[in-house]
């Protein structure tokens, strides 16, 4: 019977990736454990090896194909003594196999899938909405945007200043010849060499320690933390040693340095692997806190952290970094730390994200506007210093509040939220305020109890009917 | 009996700092323990009795509850800091973790600033906010100052990253105890620094007990110059309380750093007199342990008898020094104690720049 090849993930979070050679033909013999044809993805190259023997009966999707999605089938593998005529009763693999759960929210656009294929491909979300860009105030009038992904506009933002301050380096595991774990610093050791892309052991304590003493020498260090579940390691040093030198030399000793890295939940990687750290970072005086969610965002903020005289937590999202949207074509993009920004306007209800949080807030919104609900998403991006002044305006104008994050409930920054409306905008509220949050648990490995573990478009979507009464 | 093994222990490594190093890594020379100049003599002898000065005064003011919080004492271990500042130029950095004010006083720093930073008032180095732990001199290249165990080691490893970035020659002496030497990311930096021949000189100051437990309690390899030996870094274990013998091997060491070659690490057998901080009554040691410390290896008295034995001063000139540094110290109390504390509004201060 023959057997059909599909575009394999090859990350808990790859959506889709290009064919970039196949090293057999039509009718070649093929055993197991051949390698039979090279994808890339925007992380990494990798080889598809044949899973049955027989004969590479046909490719289903031709050389130099770009964005094919997981699970489309590239390529049909013939039995002994079948021919080409029984491609067609090929079983469909992606029916035998285990559903493939898409990350939650996790959108594999079908537009995206390379053309000639079966529409195999089925997605159990759909694409979030884009966020309406709303321009900066700085950005003139007619600049032209470009659409990249948020990897990209991270790797644009490190290269911008590393171009213009040589005091910028960026260190951690991975970032130099392997390119980035997450392909963030791609490119940067062939434009700026080792000296300034530095490879380090795996010893999270260590290097940010190294990274801390290096800023407080007046460099301004990059660390990359592989992922922030790691820089627990390296925990005493960005609190006790980066953030509370400043103040405990009475202004001496400053710390210039932005720790990033992909925070929260990935997909499938279980509890140790898929944590959002920001509340715990959000509680400490002498941080900063970001995490954005365009690609934009992503950009300008990096370059802020970069040039801020101050330690910054720069919380980025690994579901996030193949996500693409529009970013300004301009010479030096930079956004101010602490302003939060109004995604989409609207009068009923104040839906409050960041990061990834906005995914559902945004799809929310769409859903309770079907409802006649109009919601007004803020996008929060910096956590602290907290732009709590536009969250009470925006309530000042709906009276109501929905925050939104897969972190925990308790002390989470959504707390921090109520907490601030409650003593600044109580007047104006005429509901209480609701947290759509991850759950109180670890994250669990099984696709059906980690997506109930996340937050969900219908919770959101109920916190803000229960908030408007309707 | 214990504590007489012990010491039998202590002197033996002591000794063998004389020997020749087995290892090819390890200095070829024997480290024989060079005489001083008069002129160096009678620096080292100043030198370190300002620190000592220093720390009887800051203990007195801790007593009379100016001081408050951790205090820790640097008294028996003043040949360490002021034998290795001598191998230092401008530009070189120091940093230690809390037992910090002679690595202060020896950097060059005011005692009034410290004193102050020690009562909480805002002429102290750090405006009253750091304390004894936190300080701080940029200007002296002193860079703390630090309330975590071993948080230095990777700290100081990043202070001589930047050294090594910027190719301007500098070398960064990184001071811990013997206490921060089993703490896990020493090693990670020791790691790194080889790896990347960075130009610090680690430095363990042994005073034999982290706290209250004696070394050969924690430790399973007593011979601390051996730590880096499974990353290449050379060590020596010197005779921490002869400041010649620490000068020499400080001098050997950061030659070594500044040459491009790596970290280089120094084992200083030392030993405090007072207890781990203030509140610590060191019932973990004997009277007698620590009154033959001080009788037979004194770091200061050490200076003073060759000083008078070559007749390179007299007892009264040398109680003129005393008489000069007293005066010093006491300014620095009453300084200390009379300075303002810091303006209330100074508390929303420094968080960020």
């Amino acid at each position: 019977m023959s057997t059909e090849i599909l575009m394999p993930a090859l990350s808990p979070t790859m959506e889709k990736g290009n064919i970039a050679k196949w090293l057999k033909k039509e009718g070649d013999t093929v055993r197991s454990g051949d390698v039979i044809a090279e994808i890339e993805t925007d992380k990494a190259t990798m080889e598809v090896e044949a899973i049955d023997e027989g004969t590479l009966g046909k490719i289903l999707v031709p050389e130099g194909s770009q964005d094919v999605a997981v699970n489309t089938p590239i390529a049909v593998i013939l039995a002994d003594g079948e021919d080409a005529s029984a491609i067609g009763s090929a079983p469909k693999a992606a029916e035998s196999a285990p559903p493939v759960e898409a990350a939650p929210l996790a959108p594999s656009p079908v537009a995206s899938a390379a053309p000639a294929t079966p529409a195999s491909v089925t997605s159990a979300v759909a694409a979030p909405p884009q966020p309406e860009t709303v321009p900066e105030p700085d950005v003139p009038e007619g600049t032209e945007m470009v659409n990249l992904t948020m990897r990209e506009a991270l790797r644009d933002a490190m290269a911008e200043e590393m171009r213009r301050d040589g005091d910028v380096f960026v260190m951690g595991e991975e970032v130099a010849e392997y390119q980035g774990a997450y392909k963030i610093t791609q490119g940067l050791l062939q434009e700026f060499g080792a000296k300034r892309v530095i490879d380090t052991p795996i010893t999270e304590h260590g290097f940010a320690g190294v990274g801390v003493g290096a800023a407080m020498a007046g460099l301004k260090p990059i660390v990359e933390f592989m992922t922030f579940n790691f820089a627990m390691q390296a925990m005493d040093q960005i609190i006790n040693s980066a953030a509370k030198t400043h103040y405990m030399s009475g202004g001496q000793i400053g710390c210039s340095i932005v720790f990033r890295g992909p925070n929260g939940a990935a997909a499938r990687v279980a509890a140790q692997h898929s944590q959002d750290f920001t509340a715990w970072y959000s509680h400490i005086p002498g941080l900063k806190v970001v995490a954005p969610y365009t690609a934009a965002d992503a950009k300008g903020l990096l370059k802020a952290a970069i040039r801020d005289p101050n330690p910054v937590v720069f919380l980025e999202n690994e579901i996030l970094y193949g996500h693409s949207s529009p970013v300004p074509k301009l010479d030096d993009f930079v956004i101010p730390i602490g302003k939060a920004r109004i995604a989409r306007p609207g009068k009923d209800v104040t839906l409050v994200a960041w990061s990834i949080g906005m995914n559902y807030a945004l799809k929310a919104a769409e859903e309770l506007a079907k409802l006649g609900i109009d919601a007004e998403v803020i996008d929060l991006r910096t956590i602290r210093p907290m732009d709590v002044d536009s969250i009470v305006a925006s309530v000042q104008k709906t009276g109501r509040c929905v925050t939104v994050e897969e972190g925990w409930h308790q002390s989470g920054v959504g707390a921090e939220i109520v907490a601030q409306l409650m003593e600044k905008a109580f007047d104006y509220l005429d509901a209480p305020v609701l947290r759509v949050t991850g759950k109180d648990v670890p994250m669990p490995y099984a696709a059906n109890l980690e997506k109930l573990a996340l937050p969900s478009v219908q919770e959101v979507v109920e916190a803000a009917r229960a908030v408007t009464y309707r | 009996m214990v504590v007489a093994a012990k010491k039998s222990a202590a002197s033996k490594t002591v000794a063998k700092a004389a020997a020749p190093k087995g290892t090819s890594r390890r200095s070829e020379k024997a480290p024989t323990v060079p005489d001083f100049t008069k002129a160096e003599e009678l620096d080292a002898y100043r030198d370190m009795l300002r620190i000592r000065r220093f720390e009887e005064k800051a203990g007195q003011m801790y007593g009379m509850g100016l001081i408050g919080g951790f205090c820790h004492l640097y008294i028996g271990q003043e040949a360490v800091v002021i034998g290795m500042q001598a191998a230092l130029k401008d530009g070189d950095q120091v940093i230690t973790g809390y037992r910090d004010h002679g690595h202060m006083l020896a950097c060059g720093m005011d005692p009034k600033g410290v004193m102050a930073e020690l009562t909480g008032r805002r002429g102290g180095y750090s405006k009253g906010k750091g304390g004894s732990m936190h300080m701080f001199s940029i200007e002296k290249g002193f860079f703390g100052g630090h309330g975590i165990v071993g948080a230095q080691v990777s700290l100081g490893t990043g202070l001589s990253f930047a050294n090594h970035y910027r190719e301007d020659g500098a070398v960064c002496l990184t001071y811990f105890g013997d206490g921060a030497a089993n703490q896990g990311q020493v090693y990670e930096s020791f790691n790194m620094a080889e790896l990347w021949k960075l130009p610090v000189v680690y430095i363990i100051e042994n005073n034999k007990y982290a706290m209250g437990t004696a070394v050969n309690r924690a430790t399973a390899q007593a011979d601390f110059s051996k730590r880096g030996s499974s990353f290449n870094i050379p060590g020596e274990q010197v005779d921490g309380m002869d400041v010649r013998a620490v000068k020499a091997a400080g001098e050997r060491a950061v030659e070594f750093a500044r040459s491009g070659k790596g970290p280089y690490i120094l084992e200083m057998l030392t030993y405090r007199y007072r207890g781990h901080s203030m509140s610590d009554p060191a019932k973990y040691r004997s009277k007698e342990e620590v009154q033959k410390m001080r009788t037979e290896h004194d770091p200061i008295e050490q200076v003073r008898a060759r000083l008078l034995d070559k007749k390179w001063a007299s007892e009264d000139e040398l109680k003129a020094i005393d008489a000069e540094i007293r005066d010093v110290m006491n300014a620095a109390a009453d300084f200390a104690s009379h300075d303002p504390e810091p303006d209330a509004s100074e508390l929303y201060t420094d968080v960020l720049r």
